[in-house]
């Protein structure tokens, strides 16, 4: 017999196992974390959840690097360890959104009922039951808003993009640096600055359209950076046949380069709106609240009402359930919002 | 004419050629005017970001003005706010403090949390499960700071009142953990998580990024030689990204700075600095400009916007910095990225 044929003769060598010595090593240690974190908590004064999770997994990690050493060495220990861990930080990660969604859906289902939609809370006691009063003033306030927001930055953001990606002056890299640091903005001081440039100056007063102006200056940043990564995802080519077809630059980005990236502007601007779209801090220096539904115009110059703010001051008022059924209402929009950015993003890869 | 043309003519002289200009075409065409003009829009829209910033800048510099000269360099030292007291007494100094320990427990608890989790979608997780968690990083960064404020006041802070207890008794030689009754909640401890959790997402994406371009011929000649993936992480993958990963670290630490209303709703807004971070206590900047902001006088608000100016002076240098810092480091010499 050959050594060719003993060597075939094996069945294929499998790259990864998982069988008798890969249990042991795993389940022993489990075993000892919960046995030894569930004597900890009978013999000492320690309680909650919390505490217990977080004491049986470092336990686990100790007795996890001891077994796999016993068998494999220290270097395959401190190898599976840093794996676990690793693996446990991005669970660690994930774990608030699912509580955050769960906490908002269970306190926020009880309030709900249609007349939330289709009713204001004018002239009603914010502490009678759900059946009476709504959110409309401020679904219709933050729809208001963002859509005015979006009439002041899309237009910016997207120009600015052409202009970091198409134009490339000589003052992009300041641009660009100017970008990044509005990015940055805490958004309380984007409202102080619309307070004092507008509110207390032309605007006289609070107005959903103060409100809008630094929703705006949040949203800017986002679509811009966002537009310019999406332009960058332009193929070449195209522009360059564009050129050389003799058209002028700004035929080449009309109807080559917009057109091409069109849905990446959008996805950038849906994800400009669910940035701001949640924004708490800038609205009550701008916005204010009111418990009338306010329109488009009117909102130039009167106060209005918005689903962030309406959340706090209820909370404020200590009316807990409307203000979860309202909270509910803006995580749902926030979500719908990324998840059509996700599916228009992703049909322009398919598609 | 110039003596290379004359020899060319000699050489061809029984040929008709075209005249020569005497000076080279030039070889850019002046643009057109559609061009000019639409160039002009563009840098206008560009130039409205520097704009904006001169702007936040100046009304903010100049409406603070009456506050800062009224308060003098006490504004940094004074532990109280009571500007529209006569005589007025106010200062940043215990919002200052809180914003700065609320935003380094979260540090101190999302770096490491985010480094694990880019280093998981990097190097250990399945392709599809790569989607997913990217999914979920991207979801928690566009849940409003509201919803993180509202959910950690009444979800979390009733859960950590055990930690919080556990710390107080079994580390109490810590000072920061050293309570004198065993009140726990709306302290800089719950703040700080809270915070974490906010930031994670965003040191989480740019620390994804910054570990994408680490060269992965490196990382596979590290395997190759026997090298084990922890091993890989620790000589290639963390080695390469450091820079990127502390200016990671840096905008989350922007971030916390200058977040709001979640912590406005967790924190107590005491103006006193608190002896420790578990007992109710401490204050934040932006916090207390959103709180006080409704109630406050004209000597009052012309003093949160002084706060404002400090914040917005802190953040834009954070930030800055953690730009310069993730830039500097993009690109390793000597070896191509992914992709």
């Amino acid at each position: 017999m050959s050594t060719i044929d003993a060597l075939s003769s094996h069945s294929p060598r499998r790259t990864r196992t998982f069988g008798q010595r890969e249990v042991t090593e795993t389940v022993v240690p489990i075993v000892v974390s919960l046995v030894t974190t569930t004597l900890l908590f009978m013999l000492t004064p320690l309680d909650g959840g919390f505490g217990f999770v977080l004491i049986a997994a470092a336990i686990f990690l100790a007795a996890f690097y001891v077994s796999v050493r016993r068998t494999r060495g220290a270097i395959h220990g401190i190898d599976r360890v840093v794996g676990v861990a690793i693996t446990l930080a991005a669970m660690l990660t994930a774990t608030p959104l699912i509580l955050i969604v769960w906490t908002v859906f269970r306190k926020g289902i009880p309030g709900l009922s249609l007349n939330f939609f289709t009713k204001t809370m004018e002239g009603v006691d914010p502490s009678s039951g759900p059946k009476v009063g709504g959110a409309l003033q401020a679904i219709t306030g933050t729809l208001t808003q963002v859509g005015l927001a979006m009439l002041v930055s899309v237009p910016f953001g997207v120009a600015t993009a052409v202009y970091l990606n198409e134009i490339r002056g000589r003052m992009s890299p300041i641009v660009r640096l100017m970008v990044d640091a509005m990015s940055g903005i805490p958004s309380i001081v984007a409202g102080l600055f619309i307070y004092t440039v507008w509110v207390i100056g032309p605007g006289h007063g609070y107005s959903g359209f103060a409100a809008s102006l630094a929703l705006g200056i949040l949203m800017l940043p986002t679509v811009a950076r966002t537009s310019e990564e999406m332009l960058k995802l332009v193929d070449p080519s195209l522009r360059e046949a564009s050129l050389a077809l003799g058209s002028s630059q700004w035929r080449t980005v009309s109807q080559v380069v917009l057109p091409t990236a069109r849905t990446g502007i959008v996805t950038a601007v849906i994800l400009g709106i669910a940035r701001v779209a949640g924004e708490t801090a800038p609205l009550l220096m701008t916005a204010f609240g009111n418990d009338k539904v306010i329109g488009p115009v009117r909102a130039l110059h009167e106060p209005q009402s918005a689903l962030p703010l309406l959340i706090f001051q209820l909370f404020a008022q200590d009316q807990r359930q409307r203000a979860w059924t309202a909270a509910m209402v803006l995580v749902l929009l926030v979500l719908a919002l990324f998840t059509l950015a996700r599916i228009i993003g992703r049909s322009r890869k398919t598609g | 004419m110039p003596d290379k043309l004359k020899f060319v003519n000699e050489l061809l002289a029984d040929r008709p050629i075209p005249t020569i200009p005497d000076s080279p075409r030039s070889l850019v065409t002046p643009s057109s005017r559609a061009d000019r003009i639409f160039r002009a829009i563009n840098v206008g829209a560009a130039m409205a970001s520097l704009v904006v910033m001169a702007l936040i800048a100046g009304f903010l510099v100049a409406k603070a003005r009456p506050a800062l000269s009224a308060a003098g360099g006490k504004f940094f030292t004074t532990f109280e706010w009571l500007p529209d007291d006569s005589p007025a007494r106010f200062g940043i100094g215990s919002m200052l403090f809180g914003t700065v320990v609320a935003a380094l427990i979260a540090l101190l608890i999302a770096v490491p949390i985010s480094i694990g989790t880019a280093l998981f979608i990097n190097e250990y997780a399945p392709i599809r499960f790569r989607r997913a968690l990217v999914t979920v990083v991207d979801l928690l960064a566009a849940i409003p700071s509201l919803i993180f404020g509202l959910w950690g006041l009444s979800y979390l802070q009733p859960k950590l009142n055990g930690p919080a207890r556990w710390l107080s008794e079994w580390l109490s030689f810590i000072p920061i953990f050293k309570t004198k009754v065993p009140i726990f909640g709306s302290s800089l401890f719950v703040s700080g998580i809270v915070l974490a959790l906010m930031i994670v997402p965003i040191i989480t994406s740019i620390a994804c990024a910054v570990m994408a371009e680490v060269p992965r011929v490196f990382c596979e000649a590290a395997l190759a030689l026997g090298g084990t993936k922890a091993g890989m992480i620790k000589e290639v993958v963390l080695p390469f990204s450091k820079g990127g990963l502390v200016g990671a670290s840096m905008l989350g630490l922007g971030r916390a700075l200058g977040e709001t209303i979640a912590i406005a709703l967790i924190l107590s807004n005491d103006f006193r600095i608190p002896h420790n971070v578990l007992s109710p206590g401490g204050a934040s900047v932006a916090g207390t400009i959103a709180l006080k902001f409704p109630e406050a006088g004209i000597l009052g608000r012309s003093a949160l916007i002084a706060a404002g100016l400090v914040l917005f002076i802190v953040t834009l240098l954070v930030n800055l910095a953690a730009r310069a810092v993730v830039r500097r480091t993009k690109a390793p010499a000597g070896a191509e990225g992914r992709k």
